[in-house]
């Protein structure tokens, strides 16, 4: 029964959302909590000579000042401090572990008070020497340092011979700056001494069991000691991946106090954490003269800390896209002076897909082809990396039904031609693309005799709608309606979750969720057949169905016995199941998700104002578990697009070594006014293969390709290409 | 520890009503009206997320009029009333903004939340906002990074219609 499945069902969290009900990780209380202000280091690269915290403990109310010198006992090797997302090279960060400094911003002190406010005082009377050693923070400086990575991928045929023989070719730079997620919650933690030597730790991450197991290894904690708790998070987009300085930091506080604190960032201090890393991306495509793609060269140069290598799948999406016999892709690190970068939004694609995209639509100019029309000339139905076909690839339709609902045909190719008043119309459009992954996840189920049930699960939901898609599933699989099921989820006692990211939740969760009610079913089917008389003796286990309330003849629905009435007479007050979810191992297919999106600009000729006034996206995502979040999750994709396609940037001063605009004011993000029409259009997908219900994921799936797709509507608009991102006012009127 | 080298000065008795309950509160001079609702009187619906007036996350009502409450000093609020996400409903019927929020999807995390719905009820009040570019423009002090802004337009443009 799908009385929810598919369906635009209403946010299960929404009333605890719009009544302020909802508690994020800040604001869980205790009593007597001490607060900490963090003190950041203001050198690059470094060590601390001196630090001086005695004026700012003479302040009344202070209650400690902790730093490397006197923090209580931290892991001291870099297996314990690896989370479950870690890179696999290098040191992760120790916040307050010793006298280096290794990035500007990094936490060097923690200043613990009665109240935040005297926290927040006494930090600026902290006082620190440092001895500066040289340090480097600018990528294109030092661009011809890049050391190749050990895992490229393979290539295919001989893309430099072909490139040179091609009857056209594009060649160019395209460059991404480093940008930073901001989710709108502040990082915070709230660690709770519960006494005995046991913590609550309430922290703002996308994976409660990651940080768990994170604080166990490097506090040396048995898992029982230390509890895990985010039901609510105020936005991450990859952010919260890792487990972040402020958990650190709050829970040494707690256990050198023996007090609970909360540490909450600043807006300033969360430029010190994890970012988009910069990347200067190179792609040279070569087609034949009727624009059929003979190479395709793809270069990634990313930024890295000097302490991890973190590196995304930048290039390889090429080999998803288009078909070429012949390609060279490779992914090369520059190690300097910062924090190490992390996952944010499509990590990888959102930046590499872009100058793909962006190339794509230059090497149609150089065709005088359409941009679409070059797309489906080398369309692949194979994954060519792996060489395998897909699970499901309905990017033709995205195409076609994108276009259509966009009126691309009404487009006049050249640049300029098209104008509404004084303003150049521009239209763009892009392919997107990402991968369809499944995790292990269990869940519990509780069904009580009164007809609820209470399904958990240590998965987070950072707003993607986990809660109201993980009661959809099981309101459906139990056969009881929606409000009779209580989600609870990122609690790190819970089933099993990993990480809440790289759009595999939807997914994971609800196969798991099915798993957990069928062993429920089937153990409400044995006790039912057993009943004296039951009138659903006869049926066979496999036929009996649960629906509204009742075990039935799923045959005949009129044979049927009440779930109140099975475990009534069978004396249980509940049915108990815990689950991990099952996926059939097949390496036989690639699974992706694709869209195709079409932007329009409208551009002041004369002072460069770029507004996006309309996008359509049209996303291939297999089964739409829930219509509404959704959208609403590929809406939000389409707005980060905007954002990366004009607004976003992390503008570091290299004379310092320091983030410029570490603010949300001066680090531009869309705001109402920079978001007019769009219009997503989910594109029929059955995917029989990828999973019993079909899905696919849709996190990151709706920014991957918005940014070109604008950038290209750019230069349709003007005839100018703009390779450095974003596209701001003096770019376009240089 | 704390000598008289750096004394915190003396507090301030505040009166305020919020959601219509009457407080008096004894701050430092220097506390936000922010800080005030949310580590002094536990209600943590007003969000902080900059604490600079760059976000609107913690926009709330004072005599009606939409203000950021971590650039008001909670000194200034001395005897007015200040209404705050949790004293929106009424009677458990949620207020038509929160309604609309909740039927057109105008969240995801929910931290700009309330802040948003503070501000639209504050738009609605102000009676400025006539179609959806006014909406869009007047609303931009309110930042979503989950990007549901075309959500939000839409649930305050029912909530106009209704109201």
């Amino acid at each position: 029964m799908n009385a929810y499945v598919g369906t635009p069902t209403s946010r299960v969290d929404g009333r605890a959302k719009v009544t302020g009900a909802a508690q994020y990780a800040g604001e869980f209380q205790a009593a007597g909590l001490l607060h900490g202000f963090v003190v950041t280091a203001t050198i690059a690269r470094g060590r601390i000579v001196r630090l001086d915290a005695s004026e700012a403990l003479r302040v009344k109310g202070v209650v400690d000042v902790l730093t490397h010198a006197n923090r209580p006992p931290l892991a001291d090797d870099d297996d314990a401090w690896k989370d479950e997302v870690a890179p696999e090279k290098g040191s992760p960060f120790r916040p307050l572990y010793d006298d280096v400094i290794r990035f500007n911003g990094q936490p060097v002190a923690l200043v613990v008070a009665e109240n935040w406010e005297t926290a927040k005082f006494a930090a600026t009377l902290v006082r620190i020497d440092y001895e500066q050693d040289g340090f480097a923070t600018d990528l294109d400086a030092k661009r011809g340092h890049a050391i190749e990575l050990d895992k490229p991928h393979k290539p295919r045929g001989d893309a430099e011979t072909a490139l040179n023989g091609a009857a056209v070719r594009h060649e160019a730079d395209y460059v991404i700056p480093t940008e930073h997620h901001n989710p709108m919650e502040l990082y915070a933690t709230t660690t709770v001494w519960e006494g005995g030597n046991r913590l609550t730790v309430y922290d703002k991450t996308q994976g409660v069991q990651n940080v768990h197991k994170y604080l166990c290894s490097v506090f040396g904690k048995k898992p029982e000691d230390i509890r895990v708790v985010s039901p609510y998070v105020g936005g991450a987009f990859g952010s919260g991946l890792r487990p972040q300085h402020q958990v650190v930091l709050a829970t040494l506080a707690a256990l050198a106090l023996e007090r609970s604190v909360r540490v909450v960032l600043t807006r300033h201090q969360m430029y010190g954490l994890g970012y988009r890393p910069m990347t200067i991306e190179h792609v040279a495509l070569g087609a034949s003269a009727d624009g059929k793609l003979d190479a395709v060269v793809h270069e990634a140069i990313a930024v890295t800390s000097r302490h991890e290598d973190f590196a995304r799948n930048d290039t390889g999406w090429a080999e998803q896209l288009y078909r070429s016999p012949n390609s060279l892709l490779s992914h090369k690190l520059v190690h300097l002076d910062v924090s190490t970068p992390c996952d944010m939004r499509a990590p990888g694609a959102a930046s590499g897909v872009c100058a793909l995209e962006c190339a794509m639509d230059e090497l149609a100019v150089a065709l005088k082809l359409d941009p679409i029309e070059l797309r489906l000339k080398s369309y692949s139905e194979r994954d060519q990396g792996e060489d395998l076909p897909y699970t499901s690839k309905q990017l033709r339709e995205c195409y076609a039904r994108g276009a259509e609902s966009f009126g691309w045909n009404r487009r006049n190719p050249a640049p300029g031609s098209m104008r509404d008043g004084k303003e150049l119309v521009g239209w763009g459009m892009a392919t997107g693309v990402w991968e369809a992954l499944q995790m292990p996840v269990a869940v519990r189920i509780v069904l009580t005799a009164n007809g609820h049930a209470e399904v958990s699960c240590a998965a987070s939901d950072i707003g993607t709608g986990t809660y109201t898609i993980v009661a959809q599933v099981a309101a459906d699989a139990l056969g009881l309606p929606i409000e009779t099921i209580d989600v609870k989820l990122a609690d790190s006692t819970f089933p099993q979750a990993p990480v809440e990211g790289g759009s595999w939740m939807a997914a994971s969760s609800a196969h798991a969720v099915l798993a957990a009610a069928e062993d429920i079913r089937q153990e409400l089917a044995r006790l039912a057949k057993a009943m004296p008389g039951s009138p659903v003796g006869s049926v066979d286990i496999p036929d009996l169905v649960l629906v509204d309330g009742m075990i039935a003849n799923g045959n005949d629905k009129s044979r049927a016995v009440s779930i109140a009435d099975v475990m009534r007479h069978s004396r249980l007050e509940r049915v108990e199941k815990q689950k991990l979810n099952q996926f059939a191992e097949d390496k036989s297919h690639a699974r992706n998700t694709h869209s195709a999106v079409f932007a329009e600009v409208k551009i002041d000729e004369e002072l460069g104002v770029i507004r996006v006034t309309r996008i359509v996206s049209a996303v291939a995502a297999g089964r739409i578990l829930n219509t509404k979040t959704g959208r609403s999750q590929i809406m939000g994709g389409v707005v980060w697009g905007i954002g990366m396609a004009l607004h976003e940037e992390t503008v570091m001063d290299h004379r310092f070594g320091r983030i410029m605009n570490a603010d949300i004011a001066e680090y531009h993000i869309p705001v109402n006014a920079d978001v007019h029409d769009i219009e997503i259009i989910f594109v029929d997908e059955p995917d029989h293969r990828i999973n019993r219900l079909g899905v696919k994921g849709l996190g990151e799936i709706g920014i991957v390709g918005v940014p070109a797709a604008i950038a290209n509507a750019v230069y349709h608009a003007t005839g100018k290409r703009i390779r450095r991102f974003p596209i701001t006012v003096d770019k376009l009127l240089d | 520890m704390g000598d008289a080298t750096h004394d915190i000065p003396e507090r301030t008795p505040v009166h305020v009503i919020v959601n219509g309950v009457s407080h008096t509160l004894d701050l430092a001079p220097w506390t936000t009206l922010l800080d005030a609702l949310r580590d002094h009187l536990a209600l943590t619906g007003t969000k902080k997320g900059c604490d600079h007036g760059q976000c609107g996350a913690c926009t709330v009502l004072i005599e009606g009029r939409r203000v950021n409450s971590c650039l008001t000093l909670a000194v200034m609020t001395d005897g007015a009333e200040v209404t705050t996400i949790e004293g929106l409903a009424k009677d458990g019927t949620l207020h038509p903004v929160q309604q609309a929020f909740i039927d057109h999807d105008a969240f995801q995390c929910g931290y700009c939340t309330p802040g948003q719905i503070c501000s639209a009820a504050g738009l609605l009040a102000e009676g400025r906002a006539r179609d959806a570019d006014e909406i869009r423009e007047l609303m931009s002090g309110n930042l979503c990074r989950c990007g549901a802004y075309p959500n939000i337009v839409a649930a305050i443009q029912q909530a106009m219609s209704r109201s």
